[in-house]
């Protein structure tokens, strides 16, 4: 508990004076409006840890003028906890249509400084002799004080609430009655007046009657009250649109046990064995009532995702059952998120060329006590003219959030208040301009940007990015080039020069095969004028790649397999003429063999020098 | 596997160019698919448990880099961080590598300037994975360096699934090793290309890369010894040139100036025995560089005179400067080798020395079924790896079976460093895959060549000039017998697979000098088995690996999960505690549990912590084993000493977590044992064994850590059978006298106790036990259960 409410004793003495206070000037204030309360229920519940007060009243002008506004009367130490109040007029004496009524703190000249004024202003003045009815709602936070302060885990919570057994009126009030409702359980003990009845989890006061104004008789319950004290230190809740078709919900809590503090051991066992003995003061969910269709609901903390976590949904709503990482206890505390996603068409809507959200201010989790609530509405990038219309007074300001590739950021519309109670769970509405062009900024942004980096990929393979044309490297790289060029060329031609040996002994081949001699000889005739004509092609070339000052280290190999494809020319058309004469001279086939035994070994090891001169080449480059 | 299969068809200039932008377009494009497939294996965890840090040290990492993205720089390296090692502090900035903190830092600064809003965690779970692409795309150049693309290709495939490296690099696995692993491959690229061109600028590439590797990982070491032994071996199998020159002169001078500039190396890189041999084989080189010079001077005569004259002289040099070395590593600050050196030298050094080396599960040597689980099938292809890369032996192919060897020893040292050996076996099992398939291809397509050309002769068409589909075969023949050369040569060249990338342009001219290599052809119908095996054995590894990737290496240990007939259960206790003590206790008080756990208690809770799992003070170490393994009232004095206002123990008995901190408890004796001798092994073994059942000893059940882990836990089931240890507890039910608990988790995983508040009539110091006469001799553990796996 952050803010500690006065200790009792004081309370009391203060009430004590103002009691005295009130009834010496009960004259004074009964003259500045002729009202009078024909008759007051209250009744209060105290069911949760925040205490709602729904009081009706009857009141009747019995003064020669008009009234427009009706006072309401608080001691401060309540005033301070009070969290909402809502009034309700219904005039006549039949219970009509009830209008809520406007209500502003006001501070009457002459009365005690203890008290707090609010007045509900009247639609219709309320003239001579009329009767009003008006429900007052009133909710107060802080108002049960656990006593003992400090409890063990087996023991359950006791909570102090304390009130006037009379209501407290700057009217007389003729009759009234109090009923208190209670969770249930124990009561330890209660201020017992006349007319004092408590019966089953309710007590009564009253009926009191004919109470000057001012009145005060405090009253005291002290009974047991395990229902869960969740008080929220400070919740962020941030609403963000994007006109994609989502608004994203985040809400950050900061959860505390606002009752009892835990005393002593926590034992798991205990706490185990017989939770709701051993631990029933303790809370380890809490419900969430999400609105429907949400979606991608998640739930974790700053160390990760929060497994125990149950959901439900139908189509009138969404309820997610949280269970913090730990049972808390009184004075534990937690932190989470909880985040979803809700259609856009849900919640934003279009109106005269404006667009608008409304959606509910307060979170989502039941019975939750805010002591500070940060709402923050992050419109999409571009939206202009933004309002807000709150139904309650709020703090505001704006602010500027980056995400998601954003230039100029998105218009961030941030509302604080403090002590929100579930009864705060209005809708509120923010108005904004936004084009629809403006969705298409970031793919466009992402395209071009892709687009840009592949031009510059084209650019930067297609263009030359030396510095300077007459750098020694840069002209090394270019004859190299040249050199690498020439090389593939004379390649080109020694395969060639190759393959024409193929052909020839292909067509000795088929001498012996088909003893064709005419056709052999033509073959060996062809691949002589080609061979010539492939040596004239090289010369250019052998020249060119001479000249070039890159080539120092491929020449030599070069010049060598020139020579060396040269000799097994000869030695292959050698080797061909001698088949060929002896095929003529019809020598026998092992003979043949015999002669060309020597010059085959030759062929076949220059053969095998070419080509590795050729590899070794083709590697070099 | 998919290897592309080029057409034959193209024929000429400009259909070759065509076909070689087409392969360069293909090749990039699986290069890419490698990538995404390194990346998204390793999203298992993601998938299956969530976007969460795992394990102990990347939670540390994760702090850090939280702090680094927001004090900045500056701050980062001035950080002296008073939340761990609880009095002493420490100095985080000079002592962390900071590599993958300024890796993520970076990233995650680069994104937000582009407004993309990924949170710090987000960027640290997702750094591995990326790295493991980039490590996938280095290993590619890597082994294009030694062996042609289509290797380079397939041990890029390998790398990116390989499960020894999934195991260090899954999403959320935010360690050193992530993206050290690449940045040790790309070292090694950058020497082997440098090595390959002799070309300066990849000589600074790669002592920047080295400069990179040094901020990523202590391993770095094993670049600064490898290199120098590949450099040894080229000199003396006769391998020298300039490029070995350029190769690595420039890499030690600058390396080792930019190695000193990382804070938490500094004049380590210059003090320490590790990096001599760099040093030494530094002169050797300039020795040999300047013998090479005079011998291209002088005349072979003359320089055999001043060779004889040289050696002479050299080897009285060689002694002093020997002498001097052994000189300077006896006077080095940390007198030679550090212990994490010396024991991967001599394997059971740590255990029998340091305990704390032992105690990590990480630095035992590796069983034989963890490499097949590590490395599966790599480890029968690496074999024929290394005779391909003799096939012929280039400088590249050379560094990469000394790699291979090293860290295959390494690897059998020390199981981390089975993380070392698994780019190397991907590498040659990358080689010995892509030549297998390039045999088999190419005889298979030799026999269709060869029915190709029979048909037409079998048809009787006996014409001397051969049809296009002769001249295509040939000309496939050619380009075979050419990839095949090419693969060899140890230039970048293109291999088969990717023959469209050849530079040269291919005139299809019918060539048949295919009869040198008649040998390598296999028959038609033994190659396509040959192939269908090999895919197997290929498919075999994959579903391994992403089962390995899918079951056994995603769990982030933080969280376990159990299948039970009513569905997934989640044990999320750890995150419960830390959560816990995060908001329930004041920020300053003080944490002590084992160390294991300090790394996540001061990352989770933000709670100051007395050790953590950077070791490096084995006294404070063993005053918390001390405390544990006292009785109460001991343990109280010595944490209400440390100020330690909260005690934290992981107990798994309840649900059978078997790595708890009873089957750690012998650590904490042997370690508290080894510097406070009053804490004797014996006092706590029955039989050789640590019990905590009936028969166990009476300090044990008597000290604290026994107390604290069993406190009421007979109440559970009324007998206190302990699910881990699988029997009943000696000693049920107990009071505690100076602890009170203060929170257990869920499942009873985590106990909390918080130390009872000093009574008011203090007894002051710690009573000394006494000691026994007997020297507490060291009584080898019979159950050496490692409680870490």
């Amino acid at each position: 508990m952050a803010t500690q409410p006065p200790p009792p004793r004081r309370v009391a003495a203060l009430l004590l004076v103002l009691v005295a206070f009130a009834s010496a000037s009960a004259s004074d204030s009964a003259a500045r409006a002729d009202l009078v309360v024909t008759r007051a229920d209250r009744r209060v519940d105290l069911t949760s840890h925040i205490v709602r007060v729904l009081t009706s009243l009857k009141v009747e002008n019995i003064g020669p003028e008009a009234v427009s506004q009706v006072l309401l009367a608080f001691p401060n130490v309540q005033a301070k906890n009070l969290a909402a109040i809502r009034a309700f007029g219904t005039e006549g004496k039949v219970k009509g249509p009830s209008t809520a009524l406007p209500i502003e703190v006001v501070q009457p000249s002459g009365v005690p400084p203890e008290l707090t004024f609010f007045s509900a202003s009247l639609s219709k003045a309320l003239e001579k002799g009329k009767t009003l009815h008006l429900d007052v709602l009133t909710v107060f936070t802080h108002s049960l004080q656990p006593f003992p302060e400090e409890i063990t885990q087996a023991e359950s919570q006791l909570v102090v609430y304390q009130d006037s057994a009379h209501y407290l009126s700057p009217y007389p009030v003729k009759v009234q009655t109090l009923s208190i409702r209670l969770p249930g359980g124990r009561v330890e003990s209660y201020t017992k007046y006349p007319n004092t009845k408590l019966a089953e989890s309710e007590l009564k006061y009253g009926p009191f009657e004919d109470r000057p104004p001012f009145s005060y008789s405090p009253m005291v319950v002290h009974f047991e009250n395990n229902n869960p004290f969740a008080v929220a230190k400070e919740v962020i809740r941030e609403i963000e649109i994007s006109h994609w078709g989502n608004v994203q919900i985040t809400e950050h809590y900061n959860i505390a046990h606002g009752g009892a503090k835990l005393k002593g051991e926590f034992s798991r066992i205990d706490y185990q064995s017989r939770p709701y003995v051993r631990g029933v003061s303790s809370f380890r969910h809490l419900i969430a009532r999400l609105p429907p269709r949400a979606h991608s609901i998640y739930y974790r903390d700053e160390i990760g995702n929060i497994s125990t976590s149950h959901l439900w949904s139908d189509s009138k709503k969404t309820q997610l059952e949280v269970e913090p990482r730990f049972p808390l206890f009184g004075g534990w505390q937690t932190t989470f998120t909880i985040g979803y996603g809700l259609p856009l068409q849900d919640f934003v809507f279009n109106s005269d060329g404006k667009r608008f959200l409304n959606i509910t201010f307060g979170s989502p989790v039941e019975e939750i006590l805010i002591e500070n609530l940060i709402v923050k509405v992050a419109l999409p990038e571009g939206s202009k003219d933004i309002e807000v219309s709150v139904p309650f007074p709020v703090k505001q300001w704006q602010e500027v959030k980056y995400s998601h590739l954003d230039i100029s950021g998105r218009p961030v519309v941030v509302l604080e208040k403090p002590d929100v109670i579930p009864e705060h769970n209005l809708y509120f509405q923010v108005h904004y301009r936004f084009n629809n062009i403006s969705l298409l900024r970031e793919p466009m942004m992402l395209i071009t940007g892709f687009f840009l980096l592949f031009i510059a990929c084209i650019v930067y393979m297609r263009t030359d990015l030396s510095i300077s044309k007459n750098s020694p490297s840069y002209l090394a790289k270019v004859q190299w080039d040249e050199v690498q060029n020439i090389i593939q060329q004379i390649q080109a031609i020694f395969e060639q020069c190759l393959a024409l040996h193929d052909k020839l002994e292909a067509s000795l081949r088929d001498l012996s095969r088909s003893g064709d001699v005419q056709s052999c000889k033509a073959a060996r005739k062809a691949a002589d004028a080609q061979f010539k004509e492939l040596a004239k092609e090289l010369k250019p070339l052998l020249t060119s790649l001479h000249s070039s000052p890159q080539s120092f280290q491929i020449w030599p190999k070069v010049e060598d397999l020139v020579a060396k494809e040269r000799e097994l020319q000869e030695k292959l058309m050698a080797r061909h003429s001698t088949v060929v004469d002896s095929f003529e001279k019809k020598l026998r086939g092992q003979d043949v063999e015999n002669r060309i035994a020597t010059q085959q070994q030759k062929v076949a090891a220059l053969r095998q020098e070419v080509e590795s001169l050729l590899e070794y080449i083709s590697e070099i480059i | 596997m998919a290897e592309p299969e080029s057409s034959t068809a193209a024929a000429g200039a400009g259909g070759s160019r065509l076909r070689n932008a087409f392969g360069g377009v293909l090749c990039a494009f699986t290069l890419l698919l490698i990538g995404v497939l390194a990346f998204s294996i390793r999203l298992f965890s993601v998938i299956k448990y969530e976007s969460v840090i795992h394990e102990f040290d990347p939670y540390f990492n994760y702090r850090v880099t939280q702090f680094l993205s927001k004090n900045g720089i500056y701050e980062f390296w001035n950080w002296f961080d008073d939340r761990t090692w609880y009095p002493l502090g420490r100095v985080i900035g000079g002592t962390v590598y900071p590599g993958l903190t300024l890796t993520a830092g970076t990233i995650w600064w680069f994104v937000n300037s582009l407004n993309i809003p990924l949170s710090v965690e987000t960027v640290c779970v997702f750094t591995a994975p990326i790295f493991s692409a980039n490590a996938s795309w280095a290993t590619y150049l890597l082994t294009k360096e030694a062996k042609g693309t289509g290797a380079g290709l397939m041990a890029a495939a390998i790398l990116a699934m390989v499960p020894s490296y999934i195991s260090r690099s899954v999403a959320g696995s935010y360690d050193n090793e992530a993206v050290a692993i690449f940045a040790l491959i790309f070292t090694f690229y950058l020497y082997v290309k440098t090595l390959n061109t002799g070309s300066l600028f990849y000589a600074t590439l790669n002592a920047l890369s080295y400069f990179y590797m040094v901020c990523s990982w202590g391993g770095y070491t094993f670049i600064i010894n490898l290199i120098p032994m590949h450099v040894l071996l080229c000199i003396v199998t006769g391998r020298y040139s300039s490029r070995l020159y350029i190769a690595y002169a420039p890499l030690v001078i600058l390396g080792t100036l930019l190695a000193a500039l990382v804070p938490v190396v500094g004049f380590n890189a210059v003090m320490t025995s590790e990096h001599f041999a760099s040093f030494l084989v530094f002169i050797i080189l300039h020795v040999v560089a300047l013998v090479y010079y005079i011998k291209g001077l002088l005349t072979p005569r003359l320089f055999k005179v001043a060779m004889t004259l040289v050696i002479s002289v050299g080897l009285a040099v060689c002694f002093a400067v020997v002498a001097i070395l052994v000189a300077l590593v006896a006077s080095s600050p940390t007198k030679g080798w550090s212990g994490r050196s010396l024991s991967l030298l001599d394997p059971t050094y740590a255990s029998k020395y340091i305990p704390i080396i032992a105690s990590v599960s990480e630095h035992q040597p590796p069983t034989w079924p963890s490499y097949f689980m590590d490395i599966n099938v790599l480890a029968f292809l690496v074999p024929a790896g290394i005779i391909s890369c003799f096939l012929p032996l280039s400088d590249a192919s050379s560094f990469v079976v000394l790699y291979l060897v090293t860290a295959v020893y390494f690897s059998g040292v020390m199981v981390r460093l089975m993380l070392v050996l698994a780019p190397a076996a991907c590498i040659l099992s990358g080689i010995a895959l892509s030549e297998a398939f390039n045999v088999l291809t190419r005889s298979i397509k030799c026999q269709l060549a060869k029915l190709f050309d029979d048909s037409p002769a079998a048809s009787g068409d006996s014409s001397a000039e051969s049809s296009s589909a002769s001249t295509a075969s040939a000309n496939s023949a050619k380009n075979e017998n050419r990839s095949e050369k090419n693969e060899t040569a140890p230039k970048e060249k293109p291999s088969k697979k990717n023959r469209k990338k050849e530079k040269e342009v291919t005139e299809s001219v019918p060539a048949k000098h295919k009869k040198e290599k008649k040998l390598l052809v296999l028959p038609m119908e033994a190659s396509v088995m040959g192939i269908l095996l090999l895919i197997v054995l290929g498919g075999f590894y994959v579903v391994h690996c992403v089962w390995a990737a899918a079951e056994a290496y995603s769990a982030p240990s933080i969280v376990l999960t159990s299948r039970s007939r009513e569905g997934l259960h989640v044990f999320d206790d750890f995150r419960e505690a830390y959560a816990w003590l995060s908001h329930n206790t004041d920020v300053d008080d003080k944490v002590a549990s084992w160390w294991d756990y300090g790394y996540q208690t001061t990352a989770m809770a933000n709670r100051t912590v007395i050790v953590d799992n950077n070791t490096w003070n084995n006294t404070h170490i063993a005053t918390v084993g001390t405390a544990m393994s006292s009785p109460e009232k001991a343990a109280w004095e010595i944490f209400n000493s440390l100020d330690v206002k909260y005690v934290l123990v992981v107990f798994g008995g309840l649900v059978g977590y078997p790595s708890d901190d009873i089957n750690k408890f012998l650590w904490m004796v042997r370690i508290g044992g080894g510097v406070f001798p009053h804490i004797k092994e014996p006092d706590y073994l029955r039989d050789g064994n640590y019990r905590v059942d009936a028969q166990a000893t009476p300090t044990m059940l008597n000290c604290l850590m026994y107390k604290l882990c069993y406190y009421r836990f007979v109440e559970t089931d009324g007998k206190g059978f302990d699910r881990v240890r699988g029997y009943e507890i000696g000693k049920k039910h107990f009071k505690l006298t100076h602890f009170e608990e203060v929170f257990t988790t869920h499942h009873w995983m985590v106990r909390i106790y918080k130390l009872k508040p000093q009574k008011n009539r203090v007894r002051g110091k710690l009573k000394k036990l006494k000691s026994g006469s007997k020297t507490s001799s060291t009584i080898a553990a019979g159950r050496k259960k490692n409680p870490w796996q």
